[in-house]
């Protein structure tokens, strides 16, 4: 629920990838080697060194899984109306207004119709960049109506997932998106067409609770930070350090709730295979 | 009854202590008319106080050590109550639980969160806070309903599912994710009651139905006004303010279309009176079991799915 990192002193959790910054050289928190941004980007936004992913927009996804020039937005410039006038320290409305500014983004969740290979899917691609992911209406709304084109167009969908949760400033409404999007995968399943969920590094709270744990195919990319509750949370509870590696993505494929763990220059290649097998 | 007193509550408890003074030396002396009035004021002020409650103080009575929990309430508004263990894959989760049992001469499952009353038993009980396996189990029982045709009635009451490193080992988010798939379908009908705390998917995972009731004194939304503002104002005393914010009571998911009806609470809240709280919710519960039977199974859960697909507002 929390996109915030409150604590400096947490060694376990997600602490690392931030957003990529301008200038031409990188710290890879992963290796802490220093990579050259144009490397960087040209190995799909991986280290080329170690692998490891950096956190990247919903536009550097999309250009990686789908043909280019095949994707046709929807919905784009859905928003939130901020239901319950929400104010915590700021205005909620002034928090999308200027994170609107900011990212160029409406909401945390892009949505539309592209191509895999030539083969047509019904796409969702989440933004961390926007008020850390969370789901509100908005992202409900959307994810509800990717789930529709795929119905309508009888073709897959595929869902990134990368959120640190339910959206804390629309209350009740956040959490019932949960209940929405999941009753409408229920659709999806029984007309027979395949869901594809990725999860990205982080993806916890509402998100993972809901529509990211329900492919029938669930993919991760390594190392990428997966679970319910956030590891801050879970520290608290238990009152002492996280293991090494829990949460993550090796960790879900060890304890059976990913299929496979795969790293981002393959995924294209892995979902484009997954959508062959499932069509012919 | 009520042992424990919430600080609004406490000029209503003065004035008991006094009568209750009052009446031990009234044999005495010809008193009845000073207890009388008394007891008018003390009315009096139990209905201002609980008019004019805020936010917070509605989340408090909905934690109220005394507020009657789910096994408080089966006993009094169900009959032949068998209750049912385990989730076939690991254990039997304490935090929730349930079984087949009459309402009014018709057999439903019943399932609800259980908190402890005393530390022993919120250690067992592990303070009404799933793990993986009591979602598990709820689903299970669920699913057994649905097998026999029966409906099911769940009953809300957590402080959240466990945070704990167990809990995510064993997919406490696929279980949760798993339950509302599941519940979205199930071709039965689903009554949920929050009858007390309904704290975030903890809540929702046993929280998917056809009709959403919530009892006049209790919360439900994404996050707990505590954590709220730990996370928003960066300082756990911020919760009265995350607690106005997050518009968490009855009335405000009332009004935001997200339950159906509220079921009223004895007056003082239904940690006064668990037996009239009981009856008020066995009440509601029959009305509107009543109607639910009477549609057929796959209408039902078209409406459902159209139901939570409503939920939310967006500008284009
Ligand atoms: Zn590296």
């Amino acid at each position: 629920m929390s996109w915030f990192k409150r604590e400096k002193k947490i060694t376990t959790p997600a602490e690392g990838k931030r957003e990529i910054p301008d200038g031409s050289w990188l710290k890879c928190e992963a290796c802490g080697e220093i990579v050259h941004v144009k490397q960087m980007q040209a190995a799909s936004y991986t280290c080329t060194h170690c692998g490891a992913s950096f956190r990247i927009g919903s536009s550097e996804y999309l250009s990686l899984l789908l043909d280019k020039g095949s994707f046709s937005e929807r919905d784009r410039k859905m928003r939130s109306t901020d239901p319950l006038r929400f104010v915590d320290t700021k205005r909620y409305a002034d928090r999308i207004k200027t994170t609107i500014e900011k990212t160029g983004l409406y909401d945390a969740v892009r949505t539309g119709m592209g191509k895999i290979d030539g083969r047509t899917v019904s796409i969702a691609v989440m933004d961390f960049a926007f008020i850390g992911g969370s789901m509100g209406s908005v992202v409900g709304e959307k994810i509800a109506r990717a789930i529709d084109r795929a119905l309508k167009h009888r073709c897959p969908l595929i869902i990134v997932s990368m959120s640190g949760g339910a959206r804390m400033m629309e209350g009740a409404y956040s959490l019932m998106q949960m209940a929405k999007t999941s009753a409408r995968l229920t659709l999806l399943h029984a007309a027979g067409i395949p869901y594809i969920s990725i999860m990205l590094d982080p993806t916890t709270g509402g998100v993972t609770a809901s529509y990211a744990m329900l492919g029938d195919i669930n993919i991760a990319e390594p190392r990428a930070l997966i679970g319910f509750a956030g590891p801050r949370v879970i520290r608290q509870t238990i009152g002492h350090d996280l293991p090494e590696g829990f949460q993550r993505a090796e960790f879900l494929l060890e304890k059976g709730f990913v299929d496979m763990v795969v790293p981002r220059r393959e995924m294209r290649k892995t979902v484009s295979q997954l959508l062959k097998l499932l069509a012919e | 009854m009520a042992k424990t007193v919430l600080d609004f509550e406490k000029p209503i408890a003065e004035l008991e202590k006094k009568i209750a003074e009052m009446r031990a030396v009234m044999q005495d002396l010809q008193i009845g008319d000073e207890i009388a009035a008394l007891e008018k004021r003390i009315e009096e002020l139990r209905r201002s106080v609980y008019a004019n409650l805020t936010r917070w103080q509605k989340v408090q009575i909905a934690r109220h050590p005394d507020r009657p929990y789910t096994l408080d309430y089966i006993p009094r508004v169900f009959t032949d109550f068998i209750e049912m263990h385990g989730d076939r894959h690991y254990a039997d989760d304490k935090a929730i639980v349930g079984g087949f049992a009459q309402l009014e001469g018709r057999t439903v499952m019943v399932i609800g969160h259980q908190k402890g009353r005393d530390t022993k038993s919120n250690l067992y009980r592990n303070f009404g806070m799933p793990n993986p396996e009591g979602y598990r189990k709820a689903l299970r029982l669920m699913e057994t309903a649905a097998k026999f045709h029966k409906p099911v009635i769940t009953l809300i009451d957590t402080p959240g599912a466990y945070p704990g490193l167990e809990a995510e080992e064993r997919g406490q988010a696929e279980a949760i994710a798993r339950n509302l798939f599941v519940m979205s379908q199930l071709p039965t009908p689903i009554i949920v009651a929050i009858i007390g705390e309904g704290a975030s998917g903890g809540a929702l995972g046993i929280g998917v139905g056809d009709r959403i009731l919530m009892m006049e004194y209790t919360w439900y939304s994404v996050i707990a006004p505590e954590s709220c503002s730990s996370i928003l104002w960066r300082s756990w005393d911020f919760k009265e303010q995350a607690a106005e914010a997050l518009r968490l009571t009855a009335p405000d998911l009332l009004e935001q279309g997200i339950i159906d009806r509220i079921i009223p609470e004895p007056p003082g809240g239904a940690h006064r009176d668990h037996d009239e709280a009981a009856r008020i919710l066995k009440s509601v519960l029959v009305e509107e079991l009543e109607a639910l039977v009477r549609i057929k199974p796959d209408q039902l859960v078209k409406q459902r799915i159209k139901k939570f697909a409503a939920m939310g507002t967006v500008e284009e």
